[in-house]
């Protein structure tokens, strides 16, 4: 679990800052960066996963009945998954806040 | 092209490498193509990045996005410090000091990185042979840095340090052909890749990884940022660059070219240059000097490649 | 039983016998005959090891690096502009802390252009962040080069480390020198067990960026280490007395006790320098000279005990101050006495650039006072003299 960075004390660093939790990334919620989201209409979707290949978040993921969906933690709101889906199931739609 | 069904993806497997979390733009293709190579490259890869957009969308202390071993040493020197870690790879695997695995080494840098200031180094990295893959994630300038021109940038691009303007068209000079550079020095295997085409990528990264040699990806990334596009077309301006012929796909395994996806007839640059803010000055008379240029480069490359 | 070798030889002899896994270098002169002989070495199936033609230094320094992440023990040499080339990456080393071995032949930077001996390099590199060691002579040569590699890789310290010999003068010249045998450079020698490296079974990030907020930390942290490596190295020169009967200390004195006044140098010029204090005790002159073994980390407290007494300090010195007040090492000197509230009058001398001989007699000189600038041009006045200017 990566402490915010301010709250480092020099010695607690690895030598030369070596990063040993691979994928800690994942810790930075990038969900809070968009201002519109995907909605999928599960009756267009034709299960082809072009979504979650072209999302460059990995952001999509195909749910246990198939069909897929955003994970809103990091979805940053792009809309490549909107504009590449075929049958048009996906559309964006301004997040409220 | 045929769309298959997600069992079909098994292959590449949905492991990610490049977890969610980094910081890229909205609609970064650059990350895509990595998250699309490292897929196929597998978790016996040893990753050397350059100083760009992908190290520092990747890598503010204390984290990191990268689940693979991972190294960055400096701006133009990726291909310089991958060839130090496949020599000690060597070393350390004919003394038995590492049990033998076939650990692939990759070094990955921008336009930038490569074609200019990294130039050298790959040079020589590819010169000597190593067993590594190098790939160019070209976004057609230094986008890092605030989108200053490279030797990448397209002839009339817009970049900060090639604006167009009363005397200036723009970038003047036209886009260094890497992958014909990296051919030169007689390395197995050189392609070009888009994650537009993510099954060509797909194949083409296989096929680096086992090239008997060093191999040479150049993988356009369309950078909604830099390119001044709606975040959502990344995949879409790369489609337009490979059907107008501005980004060809195709193989050099051991010196001798093939397409591997021909979009003839081309389409016409305007549809490609068409909401690219960057490209919003251009004049008739640029575009049509520009097709001209893409039109005898496709006859080249057609005849490289044994086609008529 | 000594050896008559050349020292350049020497040097590669001791990396081959520290089992060196990867050697990255570029040829510059007067660094040229390591780099050629360890290359003949791999060839001859005599050191296991990988050698790779690097095209220039720069990418000789990144190789480096890449090749002791991945866990090689690594090797390079180089000199003046080579130096220059990589200097960006010696920082990086050093921060990423990557205990690399460099055999550092100085020489002259252009320009202009100078293939011979002076402290110029090193003293551009001296803020990188390396461990650096002075070498007098080819024993040392061979000797620092050994502890070297035990040093950098010990898990307490983990830094780069330069092994520094004139060039030329020392590089090129045949010495009586005595190798250690290989069972026991094996026994003072572990192989490299590194605390990280870059492997798939575990994976981790290196090399990666740092923001404001934790620059400092990771700064602090680097300077730290350097600073305490220093009782790590005193330890290690006892283990090598130990082991080989050489003796080491980081600041070594030659009839510093007997006199008030002593030179303080670095590198071969220190053999001139005892030459010339041998011969003036005949004369009934007493002088001492204070050398240097380890530069970084500064052992400040070494040299406090040994000059705190004497009552002349005659910094002896090979690279030209760039328009500082005086020449590097008088600086660190002078701030070292400062700061422990010792006023002493310390002169500053600069001889021996690019090649330049020094006889003994400009040290007799020196002593007497007589020693200066050689130019009657008048210039600003300046806080050191330039010996041997013509004009």
């Amino acid at each position: 679990m990566a402490k915010p960075m301010d709250q480092y004390k020099w010695h607690e660093l690895n030598v030369g800052c070596v990063i040993e939790e691979v994928g800690n990334a994942s810790e930075y919620l990038t969900g809070d960066w968009r201002s519109s989201k995907p909605v999928w209409t599960d009756e267009k979707c034709i299960k082809c996963g072009l979504c979650w290949l072209y999302c460059p978040d990995a952001a999509v993921f195909r749910k246990d009945d198939g069909l897929f969906t955003a994970n809103l933690n990091y979805c940053k709101g792009c809309g490549i998954c909107a504009k590449e889906c075929k049958p048009g199931a996906i559309k964006m739609v301004e997040e409220e806040r | 092209m045929r769309l298959k069904s997600l069992e079909l993806y098994t292959d590449h497997p949905e492991e990610e490498f490049a977890v969610s979390g980094h910081r890229a733009c909205q609609g970064c293709a650059e990350i895509l193509a990595l998250r699309l190579a490292l897929k196929v490259f597998g978790r016996d890869t040893i990753l050397v990045m350059a100083t760009g957009c992908m190290e520092i969308i990747s890598t503010p202390l204390p984290t990191t996005t990268w689940k693979l071993p991972w190294i960055h040493v400096a701006f133009e020197n990726a291909a310089a410090v991958a060839s130090g870690i496949e020599g000690a790879l060597r070393i350390l695997t004919e003394k038995n000091k590492i049990p033998r695995k076939d650990i692939h080494v990759v070094a990955i840098a921008g336009d930038g990185g490569t074609s200019d200031i990294g130039l050298q180094a790959l040079s020589g990295a590819l010169e000597r042979g190593h067993k590594f893959t190098y790939i160019c994630v070209d976004n057609e300038a230094y986008m890092n840095t605030g989108i200053q021109r490279s030797s990448s940038t397209p002839y009339g691009a817009a970049t900060t340090t090639s604006p167009s303007g009363k005397n200036s068209i723009g970038q003047k000079t036209w886009k260094k052909n890497m992958p014909r550079i990296a051919a030169a020095h007689n390395i197995p295997y050189v392609a070009t890749a888009c994650p537009s085409y993510p099954f060509d990528l797909f194949s083409k990264v296989k096929k680096a990884r086992m090239a008997d040699g060093p191999s040479y990806l150049h993988i356009l990334s369309v950078c909604p940022t830099g390119w001044r596009i709606p975040s959502d077309q990344a995949i879409r301006y790369g489609r337009l660059a490979v059907e107008t012929g501005v980004f060809p796909l195709y193989e050099i395994v051991n010196g001798k070219y093939s397409l591997t996806y021909n979009p003839e007839p081309l389409r016409h640059m305007v549809d490609y240059f068409n909401g690219q803010g960057r490209y919003r000055h251009l004049t008739v008379k640029t575009i049509s000097k520009i097709q001209e240029r893409v039109n005898l480069d496709w006859k080249r490359l057609k005849y490289l490649c044994g086609l008529k | 039983m000594k050896k008559g070798i050349e020292v350049s030889i020497a040097a590669s002899i001791a990396a081959q016998l520290a089992r060196v896994e990867v050697v990255a270098a570029y040829p510059i002169t007067p660094q040229t005959h390591i780099v050629e002989h360890l290359s003949e070495l791999v060839a001859d199936g005599k050191l296991d090891a990988v050698y790779i033609n690097v095209e220039s230094e720069h990418s000789a320094m990144s190789a480096c690096c890449g090749s002791s992440a991945a866990g090689a023990r690594t090797f390079t040499s180089t000199s003046s502009q080579g130096m220059e080339l990589m200097h960006e990456i010696l920082f990086i080393a050093s921060g990423m802390r990557l205990p690399i071995v460099m055999a550092a032949v100085n020489r002259a930077l252009s320009s202009p252009l100078s293939i011979w001996g002076d402290h110029s390099d090193i003293m551009a590199a001296r803020d990188t962040g390396w461990i650096m060691l002075f070498c007098e002579n080819g024993q040392e040569v061979v000797d620092s080069t050994i502890m070297a590699f035990r040093i950098a890789e010990d898990r307490r310290v983990l830094l780069p480390i330069m092994v520094n010999l004139d060039g030329f003068s020392l590089s090129h010249v045949i010495e009586p020198i005595e190798f250690p045998s290989q069972e026991e450079v094996d026994a003072f020698l572990p192989p490299y067990n590194p605390l990280y490296t870059l492997h798939p079974d575990k994976p981790l990030t290196m090399g990666a960026y740092a923001m404001p907020e934790l620059y400092t930390e990771a700064k602090y942290a680097q300077e730290m280490a350097l600073i305490n490596s220093k009782d790590v190295i005193v330890e290690i020169m006892n283990d090598f007395t130990k082991a080989f009967g050489r003796r080491y200390m980081p600041v070594e004195t030659y009839n510093a006790d007997n006199a008030d006044f002593v030179y303080i140098a670095l590198g071969s010029i220190g053999e001139n320098i005892k030459t010339a204090i041998h011969d003036m005790k005949g004369q009934g002159k007493e002088a001492g000279l204070v050398s240097l073994r380890l530069f970084r980390p500064f052992p400040a407290d070494e040299l406090l005990s040994v000059l705190k007494d004497k009552k002349r300090i005659a910094v002896i010195e090979r690279a030209m101050p760039g328009g500082a007040a005086n020449a590097p090492l008088f600086q660190e000197i002078a701030s070292l006495m400062y700061t422990n509230g010792i006023n002493v009058k310390i002169e500053n001398y600069i001889l021996g650039l690019g090649g330049r001989d020094v006889l003994p007699e400009t040290f007799i000189d020196i002593y007497d006072g007589v020693a200066h600038t050689g130019s009657t041009v008048p210039v600003k006045e300046k806080n050191y003299d330039v010996i041997g200017v013509r004009g």
